[in-house]
Order: C-alpha cells, then structure tokens, then sequence
C-alpha cells in the first residue's frame, strides 16, 4: 500500500510539516529579499549580494519542501535533469550576456 | 530476485502496471518542466541584454512600485502552499479538502493573475507598453510568458475541480492533480527569478 502510493506520487511525499516549514521559509526569505531593497540602508553591493543569495536560497526552498527533491534515489534522475537543464541554462543565459555585452563594447 | 519481479509483475498486471505508468508519466511531466525552464532562461537572457536599453524612456525605478509587486509575491507564495495542502488532503482522501484547497489556490492565482494584469494595463495607458523601449519588450515578454503559464494553470485548475466533482479522486485525477500541483510550485520558482532580477534589481 505504502509502496504504491509513493509510486503514484512518483516521489516521496510531503507532510503537513514539510510544506509549513517551506512556506515559512519563503516569506522570511522573500520579506528579507524586499526590506534589502526597500530599506536601502546598506550599501548597493551589499543589497545585490543579499537578494541573488536569497533568490537563491528560496529556489531551494521550494525544490525541497515543495517538490520534494532530495538525495534518495527516487529522486535520481529528477535531480539529474535539473543539473543538466542548469548546466544549459549558464550556457544559454551566461554565454548570451557575455557574447552581447562584448559585441556592445566593442560598438562603442 | 529480477526474476521472481518478474513473475510477479506478470501474475498480477494491473497491481503494479497503473503505479507504473503514473510515475513515468510524473517523470515526464518533470522532463517537460525542465524545457519550460530552458525557454525561460532564453527570455532572462533576452532581458539580461536589453535591460538597460530605455531608448529614453522610463527606467524600473519610474514604474515599478516594490509593495504591490509584494503583494504579488504573497499571492503566490499562499497559492502555492494551498496547493501542497491540497495535495496532502488528496494523499487522505478528503475530497472536500481537496477542492477548498484547489478553490483557495485558484482564487489566490486569480488574484496574482488580476494584479499583473492591472500593472501591465496601467503601463500600457500611460504610454509605458512594450513597443515604448528594448529594456519595455523584454519586460512585457518575460512577466507576460509567466503570467500566460498561469493563466494556462488556472484553467487546468478548473478542469481538475470539475473532474474531481464528477469522478471522485480516481488515481488517473489523482495523477493530474499531481502534475498540476509540480506545474504550479515550478511557476512560483520562476516567479522567484523574475521578482529578483526583474523587480528588485530594476528599482535599485
């Protein structure tokens, strides 16, 4: 019975628990996110570090708590997907900024 | 042990055959995610490259307002957890919780949806809109996919609703509300992205 649930999720399921602790999560993350900016206290780099760094936290976030990716090997090869697909992503979004700022510089 | 598996997978089909097909199905349905995140990425990158392209008209910081974007967020972020929340009372089998849950979420994505559809309205009427600068196209492009896969999730939303008042939490709905559940928290993520580098950055 057990088994077959999994199977019909087609990975582990969330608790009441794992979905509280994401949501809590996500707003702390998102209110330190705006209050960085809107507060505008500290100084430009400072604020830019701290956003990307809890964008990022937060995507984790709701990898783990929400879609419940983990380590365990039901989760294999969503993980493994989701490496490639990242992997494609720096290519396409890093090697296009790259490619067009340069193009832009040397226009100048 | 491959063996008796396989005796036992052939003695009783249908036990293992459905479970099967569902987890293939949720797997795919995961693969097709991941493109949607490559066709996402191809419009930051667009963003990425126009976003300082104003052509003389306005920047992020004239027309972004941070606590109504906020307001946006948090719209999400509940829809978000009302959905895991859903999919936890279909893991009970309580069907009315399921659709207070769907109906909460989708009332909450219709809220998020109804305030990106104001600012974009509010944008365009004052002159704002995407034909106005590079850094304004890709702006429009990129909220505006986003806001279309919501708009798609909310239809599917409904259709759910509809197939659990008529069937019941058969496991084939059970499935799509799975996979509906996976589509919406992906959403969320990219809203992430988009309120980060879009947003944020766009004001400071």
């Amino acid at each position: 019975m057990n088994q077959t649930q999994t199977n019909v999720s087609g990975a582990s399921r969330g608790s009441f628990k794992s979905y509280a602790t994401g949501f809590i999560l996500s707003i702390v993350l998102t209110v330190i996110a705006f209050g960085l900016v809107m507060g505008g206290v500290l100084p430009r780099s400072a604020v830019l570090l701290g956003i990307i760094g809890a964008a990022v936290v937060q995507i984790l976030v709701h990898l783990h708590y929400f879609l419940h990716l983990d380590t365990s090997s039901s989760a294999r090869w969503n993980v493994l997907a989701l490496l490639f697909t990242l992997f494609i992503m720096i290519l396409f979004v890093g090697g296009t900024i790259w490619i067009m700022y340069n193009l832009n510089y040397r226009m100048m | 042990m491959t063996t008796g598996a396989l005796t036992i997978d052939s003695a009783h089909p249908h036990e293992f055959e459905h479970p099967d097909t569902v987890g293939n199905k949720t797997f795919g349905f995961w693969l097709y995610l991941m493109t949607d995140l490559v066709l996402f990425s191809a419009i930051f990158a667009t963003f990425g490259v126009l976003n300082h392209s104003y052509a003389g008209g306005p920047m992020g910081k004239d027309l972004f307002d941070l606590p109504y974007t906020f307001g946006e967020t948090l719209f999400l972020l509940f829809s978000s957890a009302t959905c895991g929340l859903a999919v936890l009372a279909m893991h009970h089998e309580r069907k009315g919780l399921v659709l207070l849950g769907l109906a909460v979420t989708f009332l909450l994505g219709l809220g998020f949806l109804s305030m990106e559809i104001h600012e974009f309205h509010q944008m365009i009427l004052e002159g704002h809109g995407p034909d106005r600068s590079g850094f304004l196209s890709a702006f429009f492009t990129l909220v505006g996919t986003h806001g279309t896969h919501v708009t798609f999730g909310l239809i599917w939303m409904g259709v759910i609703m509809g197939q659990i008042v008529t069937r019941g939490l058969a496991t084939s709905v059970q499935s799509r509300l799975m996979r509906l559940s996976m589509f919406w928290h992906f959403l969320d993520i990219v809203w992430i992205g988009i309120f980060t580098f879009v947003y944020l950055m766009g004001v400071m």
